[in-house]
């Protein structure tokens, strides 16, 4: 049941995206964000599927798996739907008892969904491509400026990079220990949201005790292989950009560009 | 001199009620003077809490001495300047092999010690190449730890360790977590660094069937070395080892049983292949 959660998890296979230089997709992954808040309307909406489209075919990983990293989330589709929804003013459309849906709402709540959607989406492209040692090479990298504001840049992307790589293995042992207490007459399932609440206490505490004990050994397996922080560190993998790399920039740039153009243009939003 | 000495080497851990005032002290570590050359397989033996991971974590200025002093490789490991030095001279392999893998990848997992040691990077995927094909991993180099078996997993890890170009290598219960296979498994790598590639072998274990290749076995005890020598040595001594609590191997218990019965059979065979031979000759001449 937890391992469904797929965002933050890397997808081996080999396909021109998962060969990008990490500093790219994150660029383009900023970007793409940024661009869907800025052309919210149908036009924008078009191109900006389309581009995610093009993009997951690229990544050759099943359309399918990714769809599934979008389960836990739907809680918070869910809710923001239902705020834009029945909290919208303007033109009635529908009246439920106290609750009014209005044509403004249902405009607005689409559009946060789809929005949302390929957020999430574009989001998992990147982590899913990408592994966290190169996502965090990637962000050390660009951030790197921030060093001189002594922003420990390299220690807070080690530690993004280890949270990574434990999650899976954190899902397993709660999978474990769930199971042990569901054994024991543990009941997850039923009762109000307080009993709910209450019945996760003795799963969180063996939980973070086990947690606690790995991130000592972890911490002491680095020491015995020498690692010192970020200063003296060579990389086995070093950022340099390639073709390809180069290629997808103008790529970037191009969409830009039409987005743009189609915007002052032919006043396409 | 030896690649790893102690001399009257003890650690005390302080015990700590729940408040955190100190209530009383362990004394995990009580006078253990070593040497151990280079090139030596060296077992150490012991039941709960007789102190052989404290001791291990010494070598390796993970802790450090309440009294006494530890060498490695000429080097006090006290001495901050040596820290380093000596991490990379004599590498550690933990229990859990999920608790020390770092990387992702099996390759950037192996590379994580030449990076921190500022290894140039065309040498660190030199080094981690021949280090994956010294314990036969190099085929599983793109794939994630997660999906790896323990034995795997733990062999990994050796990889990772052999990458720093340690002279030494000190594995804490490297197997205590695997099943049969992966045992073997990972003993068959540890016993081929030794003989191939020459490097000095610190095993700690549980398992009697594990130390049968070592040069010498240590028996540790309340923080002592309570007996040591050639694993036939060691065996033979049977009252003494169950005074210890520690398990006696089969074959030199069917030694016993045997003599009893007025069959003469040397009490110090280690393997069931050497007892099965051995019998076979005692019995059929
Ligand atoms: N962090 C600690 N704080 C206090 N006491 C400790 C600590 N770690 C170990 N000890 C005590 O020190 C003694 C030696 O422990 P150590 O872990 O070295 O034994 P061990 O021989 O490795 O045992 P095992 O076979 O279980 O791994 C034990 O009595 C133990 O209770
Ligand atoms: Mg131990």
């Amino acid at each position: 049941m937890l391992r469904d959660i797929t965002i933050g998890q890397y997808y081996q296979e080999d396909s021109v995206i998962h060969r990008l230089d990490p500093r790219v997709k994150l660029a383009g992954t900023v970007l793409y964000i940024v661009l869907l808040f800025a052309f919210e309307g149908i036009f924008g909406y078009i191109m900006a599927a389309l581009a995610l489209f093009i993009v997951v075919k690229l990544t050759r990983i099943p359309f399918k798996y990714m769809i599934r990293g979008l389960k836990p989330v739907v809680m918070i589709l869910m809710i923001t739907v239902f705020f834009n929804l029945f909290l919208t003013p303007g033109q009635v459309l529908v009246v439920l008892w106290k609750l009014t849906i209005t044509k403004e709402g249902i405009i607005i709540a689409g559009k946060m969904a789809i929005r949302l959607c390929l957020l999430i989406i574009s989001a998992s492209v990147m982590t899913l491509t990408t592994t966290p040692n190169q996502l965090t090479d990637g962000l050390e990298k660009s951030m790197g400026f921030l060093n001189k504001a002594k922003v420990p840049v390299h220690e807070i992307s080690m530690m993004m990079s280890i949270a990574l790589r434990f999650i899976p293995i954190l899902l397993e042992e709660t999978d474990k220990i769930m199971k042990a207490q569901i054994a024991r007459g543990a009941d997850f399932e039923t009762g109000g949201l307080i009993k709910r609440a209450k019945a996760l206490v003795p799963l969180l505490v063996p939980l973070f005790i086990a947690a606690f004990r790995r991130a000592n050994d972890l911490a002491m397996a680095m020491e015995a292989r020498c690692y010192r922080g970020g200063d003296g560190r060579t990389k086995m993998k070093p950022l340099i950009y390639k073709k390809e790399d180069r290629i997808a920039y103008a790529i970037m740039m191009g969409y830009i560009l039409i987005l743009l153009i189609a915007r002052v243009v032919c006043g396409l939003r | 001199m030896g690649i790893i000495r102690t001399d009257k080497l003890a650690y005390e851990y302080i015990r700590r009620d729940e408040e955190g005032n100190p209530e009383g002290i362990t004394r995990a570590i009580d006078g253990v003077s070593i040497d151990i050359v280079p090139g030596e397989f060296v077992a150490i033996l012991g039941h709960n809490g007789s102190g052989k991971s404290t001791f291990a974590k010494h070598i390796n200025s993970i802790l450090h001495a309440t009294e006494g002093t530890v060498w490695v490789d000429g080097k006090d490991v006290a001495d901050p300047d040596n820290v380093w030095d000596v991490r990379q001279t004599a590498g550690m392999v933990f229990q859990n092999p999920d608790n020390q893998i770092i990387g992702q990848i099996v390759e950037e997992d192996v590379g994580f010690g030449p990076e921190n040691m500022g290894v140039p990077t065309k040498e660190i995927w030199e080094r981690v190449e021949e280090s994956l094909k010294a314990v036969h991993m190099y085929k599983y180099k793109d794939k994630s730890p997660n999906k790896l078996s323990g034995g795997q997993k733990q062999r990994v890890s050796i990889a990772g360790v052999l990458a720093m170009h340690p002279k030494c290598i000190i594995l804490d219960e490297p197997t205590a977590m695997l099943d049969p296979g992966g045992r073997k498994e990972v003993i068959r790598a540890v016993r081929a660094l030794n003989q191939v590639e020459n490097i000095t072998v610190l095993l700690i274990t549980h398992y009697m069937d594990e130390v049968i290749y070592a040069d010498r076995v240590l028996v540790m005890d309340k923080g002592r070395i309570a007996l040591q020598g050639t694993p036939k040595e060691v065996f033979s001594q049977v009252e003494r080892l169950k005074e210890l609590r520690l398990d006696v191997p089969q074959e030199i218990l069917l030694a016993r049983s045997l003599n009893e019965m007025g069959i003469s059979i040397p009490e110090n065979i280690l393997g069931v292949k050497e007892m099965a031979q051995c019998i076979a000759q005692e019995y059929f001449g």
